[in-house]
């Protein structure tokens, strides 16, 4: 149990700045994710707090305590990595064990022959052998505790790994991409498993992913990362509802994102190719923007029998791909050449009404974001609001349309 | 394609099929081919070495070259070189020599190697240079440094002074370095997480995994220190120590004279630890020649 907290962190590897000015609370059995592309900084971030590597500037604290002169294993923290990086010429049993033996017996009772002089000894490894086995039950592994590493599948892997790290009770398990060597089926179960051990165990998770959807159904709280620095802090829902950056909108949602060059016109009117759309922002006539609309507020004409107080998009189809329940289709825009706009519908829309309409949208569901990729909170929405009378049928399940 | 071009489609390709598959035994049968006359230039030496030693005096020096004696000679031959020298003493003084140098050599090279490939400290790359430039150094340098010294203080006609020069191995820092560098870093994190020392990791962690190089290194370093005459040649002059072909050397000398067969015999009685060594080792051996890449 216990409360984490990153002040000022910066790294650097020569000049290139990897990390810059990390400041980060993790609440006491908080499950939190960094998430980014690759490259983003955030495995030299969970390298960090591990110890395993030295920060260049900056502090680190587990219960308002400074860690920073701590060595890894003093840390109460413990680690499952990529690799599962179990030792692979010991059993399963001994892998599991290792953390317990380093700390329950001393160096001459770790030596090869002479610790069989220890007296203690015997009772210690009698103690270990029970938690393991106590922790191979939990994690449903007994039958394997005799095996080596490499008889095993990468399932088993993981969960040995887990177990090396729970036998620890650290205060704060340190995840770094531990479900990305998995095959696709195994990762959710496994990700549905993670997220229960975390509510039994009750600890402190920092999970690192560049999995998105790892990262929105696994987290409390969600740090999305880019070029070393967290761009957004917050849980899952606020990063999809509200991206700060069109960074975090690309990264979070899946099918991405719709994001269409706009500009602001008059009285701060924002213009989508000229047309001017019934929301302000507040910025200077001529700048330009992007107006973020995720697939599934962007709907066809069918689907919605445009309001008067939607706005539309003329589009011919594309492509559509069925996903089962709902479908993805892909329009092109007339003009904008080489832009692709998705919008996310249920299976039951047919194409033939697709091939050419209008896409239409709640101008409250668009996110606006000027020229530095930064939020701007639209300004007022000109028309008055009316209740959708949206064809419900044809809606996408667990889709948001006001 | 229809039944009649498919048939004759068949019948066109019936000749070529031959063709290749005689192609192929031709490559076959000339690779085989060059690879026993390089066997048989290797292994006749040894083979006439079993040979001679079974031979009677006469029949070695008959001009008349003849694979199998006439007359079986051979327990005279071994008797002789069993009886009148201390084989048995050299084998075990090479014995001693080779595994004193072995195990130090692992011991000093496995760390070094280890800090070399994993660890990072200023002056690492230009330590690895200066291992590098080691292994162009040859043995015969520091001979007489190393000899006068050894005189000042005592230790000629020891094992120690047998074994001392070859303690400190470059290759084998070389060697191990190369394949620890393949050692995943997340295992050595993780064992650092679990409270191992840097000691502990090499010797738990990552030296039960090199074990291919270090068989194939241990190879390497016996077969070398027990066939080396030049070192011992210098430092020993008591039969009692001497090595097995420092043993050889007197026992041509002294007792067998030109007694070719029991020299012979001799010789195959000391060439057959190294063998069984290399049988044992064999298949590590030559994993770990082909996961470094070295030779």
């Amino acid at each position: 149990m216990a409360k984490v907290e990153l002040h000022n962190l910066r790294k650097s590897f020569g000049s290139a700045e990897v990390l810059s000015d990390i400041n980060l609370s993790i609440k006491d059995g908080e499950f939190l994710t960094l998430v980014g592309p690759s490259g983003c900084g955030k495995s030299t971030l969970i390298r960090i707090i591990a110890g395993l590597e030295p920060q260049t500037s900056g502090s680190i604290s587990i219960d308002d305590q400074s860690i920073d002169h701590l060595r890894p294993h003093e840390r109460r923290v413990a680690m499952v990595f990529q690799s599962y990086a179990l030792y692979p010429h010991m059993s399963v049993f001994s892998n599991i064990a290792l953390p317990l033996t380093m700390t329950a017996l001393n160096l001459y009772e770790r030596l090869p022959l002479i610790k069989l002089l220890s007296p203690r000894r015997r009772k210690i490894m009698k103690q270990i052998g029970e938690e393991v086995k106590a922790i191979a039950a939990q994690l449903q592994i007994e039958p394997l505790l005799g095996r080596k590493p490499a008889q095993l599948s990468g399932g088993q892997r993981q969960r040995v790994a887990l177990g090396r790290a729970m036998v620890r009770h650290p205060a704060a398990f340190l995840m770094d991409e531990p479900l990305s060597n998995l095959d696709a089926k195994l990762r959710v179960h496994m990700r549905s498993e993670l997220a229960e051990l975390h509510q039994r165990l009750g600890s402190t998770f920092i999970y690192v992913t560049h999995d998105q959807v790892e990262a929105m159904t696994m987290s409390d709280r969600v740090a999305m990362m880019d070029a070393g620095k967290i761009l957004q802090l917050g849980t899952p829902d606020e990063l999809y509802a509200r991206p700060a950056n069109i960074k975090v909108a690309q990264f979070i949602g899946s099918p991405t994102i719709n994001l269409l060059p706009a500009r602001v016109g008059q009285d701060g009117q924002v213009e989508l190719s000229g047309k001017p759309l019934p929301i302000r922002a507040n910025l200077t006539e001529g700048s330009n923007i992007t107006i973020g609309i995720r697939p599934e507020a962007l709907q066809p004409e069918i689907v919605t029998h445009t309001l008067p107080h939607q706005a539309s998009l003329p589009v011919h189809l594309r492509r559509s791909e069925h996903l089962g329940s709902e479908k993805i289709l892909y329009f092109g825009v007339p003009d904008v050449e080489d832009l692709t706009v998705t919008s996310r519908v249920a299976a039951s829309v047919p194409d033939a009404s697709l091939k050419i309409t209008n896409l239409a949208f709640d101008p409250s569901a668009c996110h606006l974001f000027d020229g530095n990729g930064e939020r701007i909170e639209v300004a007022a929405v000109a028309s008055g609001r009316q209740s959708a009378n949206i064809d419900k049928r044809f809606l996408p399940t667990g889709s948001h349309v006001s | 394609m229809n039944a009649q071009s498919y048939i004759a489609s068949q019948a066109a390709n019936q000749p070529s099929r031959i063709n290749s598959a005689g192609r192929r035994f031709a490559s076959l049968f000339i690779t085989h081919a060059i690879l026993l006359t390089g066997v048989a230039f290797i292994l006749l030496p040894f083979i006439w070495m079993l040979i001679t030693s079974i031979k009677p005096p006469d029949e070695v020096f008959n001009a008349q070259l003849r694979l199998w004696p006439k007359q079986f000679y051979g327990i005279e031959n071994y008797t002789m070189a069993l009886t009148s020298a201390p084989l048995l003493r050299f084998a075990l003084n090479g014995l001693i020599v080779c595994g004193g140098i072995l195990i130090v050599q692992l011991l000093v090279a496995i760390p070094c190697a280890y800090a070399l490939a994993k660890l990072k400290f200023p002056g690492r790359n230009a330590l690895f240079v200066l291992v590098l430039l080691g292994l162009c150094v040859p043995e015969q340098v520091p001979a007489l440094p190393i000899y006068i010294g050894l005189a000042k203080v005592d230790l000629l006609n020891t094992y120690f002074a047998m074994m001392v020069p070859f303690f400190l191995s470059v290759f084998a820092i070389f060697l191990f370095r190369q394949f620890f560098r393949s050692f995943p870093d997340d295992i050595i994190h993780a064992a650092r997480l679990d409270g191992m020392s840097e000691f502990e990791i090499v010797w738990r962690i990552v030296t039960p995994s090199a074990m291919p190089a270090i068989a194939a290194f241990a190879v390497f370093s016996f077969v070398a220190h027990w066939n080396d005459l030049y070192w011992p040649l210098i430092v020993i002059s008591d039969v009692n120590l001497a090595p097995p072909p420092l043993g050889m050397m007197f026992f041509s000398d002294a007792e067998a004279g030109t007694n070719y067969g029991a020299l012979t015999a001799a010789a195959t009685i000391l060439t057959a630890p190294l063998l069984i060594v290399f049988l044992f080792a064999r298949r590590r051996f030559i994993e770990g020649i082909t996961m470094t890449g070295v030779k």
